[in-house]
This record gives C-alpha cells, structure tokens and sequence, in this order.
C-alpha cells in the first residue's frame, strides 16, 4: 500500500485466512481528502464479486456527507456484485449522520442519450429555431402594431403626448451623441479623400474630388455611418434600460397604475430618436464634407475656396435631402427595435446581455438592409 | 458547546454622513442558530455582510472561527470562505446555470473528486432541502420564489459548511413554506452541526428555531440573549418589537 498522509482518507484491503476481506478506513473522510479511497474502492469493485466483506470504519476521524456519499456508493454497488457486507466499529455520530442522508439518496435515474435522439438533434434544433424565427417575426409585428394605435391616439389627443420624455431622450440620443458622430464622420471623410485622391490624381482630375466627397457622403455614408453608431449607442441602451425595468417589475407596475408602457417609455423612445438622427445626419454631413476639404487641401492642393465654389455647383440639394429623409427610417427601426428587445427581457439577468445583442445585431442589419432598399428604389425612380 | 464562532467588538460603519453601526458588539456560540433582529435600516444585513467579508467596517474587529477579519491573509480568507455558506436574500443563483451546476459548483471548484460522485452529492443536497428531483436540470428562472431559496440553501450547504448565513430565510414563502423551512434548517443542524447566523423579520422563526439573538436599534446591539431573556428587557424598541399585536398573539401561544 502506497504510503498518503495521515489526515487523508485511507483505505486498506486485507485478506483474511477465512476469505472474508476486510477494509481498514481511517483518516478524514471530508471532501477535499477523498480521493485516494475513492481510487482504491473503484478499483476493489471491477475485479471483485460475491466476497464478504468487513468494513471497518472505527479509525475514520471526521465524516463529512460527501464521505458518507462515497460510503453509500460503494457500498450499494457492491451489493449489486452479490457481495456480502458488514460494516464495524462505526462510530455512533458517524452512524446518526449516515441514516439521516441515506434518506435523502436517490437511484439515479437520468437516461442515456440514446441513437435516435443524437441523430436527430440537428434536425430538430434547426426545426425549432425556423419555428422560434417566426414566433419573433410575428411578435415584433404585433408590437410594431400596438406601436402604431398608440401613435394614432397620440395624434388624436395631442395633450397625452410625453413631451417631456421626448426632450430628455433627444438629448440623450442625439445631444450627447455629437461627439462619437463627429469623430466617426470626420475619420470617415478623411479615409474617402485619402482613396479618392490616390486614385484621381492619376488622372489628374484632381477637382473632381468634391464631387466624389459631396455625393458619398451627404447621399450614402453619413446617414448609414451615423445610424449604426446611433444603433450601437441608442439603440443598445434602450434595449437595456427596459430590459431591467422589466426585471424589476417597473413595468408591470406602471400598467397596474394605467401607465401603458408605449405610451410613456416606446413612443417618446421612438419619436426622440426620429428626430435626433436626421439633425445629426446633417452635422455629420457638414463634418464629413469639412474633413474632405481639409484632405483635399493638404493632398491635393485644393484650396478651401476652390472646393466650397465646386461644391456648390455640383452638389444638388436632393442629395443631401435624401440622406437626411433616411434618417427617420433608420430611427423608427434602431428605436422600434431596441424597445422591442427590451421587452422581451424575462426573468434572468443574462437575457439581458443577450437581448441587447441581438437587438444592436437586428437594428445594424436593417439599417443596411434599408439602405440597400433605398439605394434600388430611389434609382429605379430616376433620383 | 459555548465556544465563540463569531465575535463582533465596536463595529462602526458610515457610509457617506450616514452612521449605520456606532460600537456594535455580540458573539455568537457553537452550534446555535443566533438571529440578527431590527427594522429596517437598523444595519442587519450591513453587519451580516460584514461577517462575510463583502462590506468591511470603519473600525472595530470581527472575528470568524477564529479569524481576525481586519488582518486576514489572502489564503486564510479562502479557507474561511470555503467553510461557510451562504444564503443571499434573493438566492443569487447564477442564472447562466442549471440548479444542479449551482449546486455542484464549490464541489467542482475547490475539490478533486470524481463527477459521477459529484453529482451524487448535488442530488442529495436537492433532495435533502426538499426540491424534486426534476428542479436539478431547470434554469433559476425557470424556478418559484420557494423554489430558488431551497437550490440556493443546496448550494451554501454542499460543503458541508461550519458556519452558515442566511439573509432573511424566510420572506417571501408563504406561512407554510416558511415553517417548512424552518423545520429543514433545524434538520440540518442536526445533520450537519451547523452555526447558523440569521437575519429575520419572521417572529414565528424567532419563536420556534432561533436559540439566541440580538436586536439592533440606535446604531448598537441593543439586546442580546435567548428568548426569554429579551422579552423581559425594558428597552423600548425591543418593546415596539414584541409588544406589537403580532408579537402579543405570538407570546400568548407560547413556544
């Protein structure tokens, strides 16, 4: 027998002249000292049947329930291997607390994952997330629903509209975003005139940078640059913050009170937002354009003039309207999203980690996706 | 069995202007279930999370088997922290783990023993708090208020703890769920020879299991003892206390 030390669980098989065996434990029976016995038992129990067997517990010092939880183990399996056990020399503390647990053991009763249910798992996960795609389709629709009768007697009664909410969200979502949207616009018309003016200068075309920096960014960049900051920002923070008022039963309180949720927390949400993101499409527009002009300058030699003077031929104003009437769009889907997953928070704090996920994930998606819509149509329309 | 566990000597806590504890004392013996009592704000769970090492007082020391909590080494603190369970108000299971993983998750942590004996271990410490068998592979949130404060009594109980701390046990169960869990910790001591620190509201808890306590008011201990003791202390929030219409009906019938 290997040698262990002494306050660790011990267990030591002697053979008897009369073939009964008998195991000698002593030590601490005490979870973090289980180990070595646990070893020596698994062992005793593959190459041994139908012995007897004398379990002498009298040396064992301390017992804790996972000791007597490794006991019961041992000593039902051997059992079931036909062995015939008597324990000895337990003391009478030991004995009390072992009683008092075996009550509490159980068979175990957890199956086997079996053939079938292995090879059908995909399937079957793929099955209920199509379902689970749809459930949320038609929920999100639901809400989009309930938003607009909402919206509708809003308009109705003017005097029931949350002004207050409005102006603090805006200043939230729109105030407080100018500096992210300006450093972001700014890098943007900086990396725009950079690659524009590599390419043109080739040519020589040099000036035709204002019309390359112009058009991208009032029509295209800033408006889809500006939306996915606002989504990232905005859009995750009120996933979040109804998230946990929903936790904390702010929620349901507020309807026991009459306070219908869309009318105090979703509609000042969603109308706050559409109106910051068209104003901060516009300043972004104006940083954009600025730091083009700044890169022009320096790359090109364009002066400020120059470039204000050709901006102002070649720049129709359709194309920054276009860009600023984006803005409402991409708001309504940021907001309408974000509330939307804000409500979907249930009882864990985890599922709000993951709802403001996928909430910022769905909200970038659609903004893109309703770029692209924007970009066909408004081309098929010849604008 | 009158060996100290846990001293407490000239507890001062403030947070910002606001005294919480102004010298508070008690101890608390071997084996007994001691009770933390006050209203609210009289710093019950302030000093019980202070016993644990999760909040720590301005001056004044605490003792914990033994442990100067002030000057305690990174490797005796988690020893201590190995040593005691416990049970938070709202049971803080981790939400991202099955009951049975909250459970088995000090076991897994801080032992080398096998799985298979691992979970045999967790399904009796379901079993022994009285959850069914089914709750083991359930998400907390999937749980009923009762529900997540037996898996979490499992989880403070799965090593087998000296010392365990329950933050008001009871509130939130009904009448007949509370006397049940209170009837299981008495069981539990048994089993288990545990010190139990409560902090409780519940007078029927304070009649029928807690062995001595201490009643907080004005920044201090302002009574500390059995039952019996207390009751007949002429200190007036200990009367407010118990000479309330529930205390009256309660003393009446008795222990």
């Amino acid at each position: 027998m290997h040698t262990t030390y002494s306050h660790k669980a011990q267990l030591k098989v002697l053979k008897t002249p009369d073939a009964t065996i008998v195991f000698k434990s002593s030590g601490n029976w005490t979870n973090n000292a289980l180990v070595d016995a646990n070893m020596i038992l698994d062992q005793f129990c593959r190459t041994h049947h139908n012995v007897t067997i004398h379990w002498d517990m009298s040396n064992v010092e301390n017992i804790d329930s996972a000791g007597v939880m490794l006991f019961i183990n041992y000593y039902d399996l051997l059992k079931l291997n036909h062995c015939n056990i008597k324990v000895i020399g337990a003391k009478s503390e030991h004995e009390k607390m072992y009683r008092l647990l075996r009550k509490y053991t159980s068979k175990d009763t957890r199956k086997p994952a079996d053939f079938y249910s292995v090879f059908l798992k995909p399937l079957d996960s793929i099955g209920k997330s199509s379902v689970a795609f749809i459930l949320d389709i038609t929920s999100f629709l639901a809400f989009v629903g309930e938003n607009f009768v909402h919206l509708l007697y809003s308009l109705l009664h003017p005097r029931s509209i949350r002004f207050g909410a409005i102006v603090k969200n805006i200043e939230e979502a729109g105030l407080r975003a100018i500096p992210i949207v300006a450093l972001t616009s700014f890098l943007i018309g900086v990396v725009i005139a950079y690659q524009g003016a590599v390419q043109l200068e080739k040519f020589g075309a040099n000036i035709f940078i204002v019309d390359m920096i112009g058009i991208s960014i009032t029509r295209e960049l800033s408006p889809l640059i500006t939306a996915i900051v606002v989504a990232g920002r905005t859009g995750s923070s009120y996933t979040a913050q109804l998230g946990v008022m929903k936790l904390t039963e702010e929620i349901d309180a507020m309807r026991t009170m009459g306070f219908e949720p869309h009318r105090f927390l979703v509609l000042p949400r969603i109308l706050a937002l559409m109106i910051s993101l068209p104003l901060l499409i516009f300043f972004a527009d104006i940083i954009g354009i600025a730091a083009g002009m700044l890169i022009s300058h320096l790359h090109l030699h364009i002066s400020f003039t120059e470039f204000i003077h050709r901006l102002q031929s070649v720049l129709d104003i359709k194309h920054v309207w276009i860009g600023i009437c984006k803005g409402p769009f991409f708001a309504w889907l940021i907001a309408a999203i974000g509330c939307y997953r804000g409500f979907q928070v249930s009882k864990s704090t985890e599922s709000i980690g993951r709802y403001t996920t996928i909430s910022v994930v769905n909200a970038i998606f659609l903004v893109i996706a309703c770029d692209a819509l924007f970009s066909v149509l408004l081309t098929e329309l010849g604008i | 069995m009158s060996n100290t566990v846990i001293e407490v000597s000239d507890i001062v806590t403030r947070f910002g202007t606001n005294i919480v504890h102004d010298g508070a004392n008690l101890s608390v013996r071997q084996g007994e279930i001691y009770g933390l009592l006050g209203g609210s704000g009289s710093g019950k769970t302030t000093l019980l999370k202070q016993m644990i090492m999760l909040l720590h007082p301005q001056s004044g020391e605490i003792s914990v088997l033994g442990q100067k909590l002030s000057t305690i080494s990174r490797t005796d603190s988690a020893i201590l922290r190995r040593n005691w369970g416990v049970l938070f108000q709202s049971g803080a299971l981790y939400s991202s783990l099955t009951v049975a993983e909250n459970v088995g998750i000090k076991l897994r942590e801080y032992t080398d023993l096998p799985l298979k004996l691992i979970q045999d271990i967790v399904r009796m410490k379901i079993n022994m708090v009285g959850l069914p068998e089914t709750a083991a592979e359930l998400y907390p949130a999937e749980l009923s208020g009762g529900m997540v404060k037996r898996a979490a009594l499992a989880r403070a109980l799965v090593m087998d703890p000296a010392l365990l701390f329950l933050d008001e046990p009871t509130s939130g169960l009904d009448p007949v769920g509370a006397e049940a869990f209170d009837n299981l910790i008495l069981e539990l001591r048994e089993i288990l020879d545990l010190t139990v620190v409560m902090v409780t509201h519940d007078l029927d808890s304070i009649w029928s299991i807690v062995d001595r306590f201490a009643v907080l008011g004005e920044k201090k201990v302002i009574a500390e003892g059995t039952l019996n003791e207390i009751i007949e202390n002429p200190q007036p929030i200990v009367r407010q206390f118990f000479g309330g219409i529930r205390g009256r009906i309660r003393s009446q019938n008795g222990k």
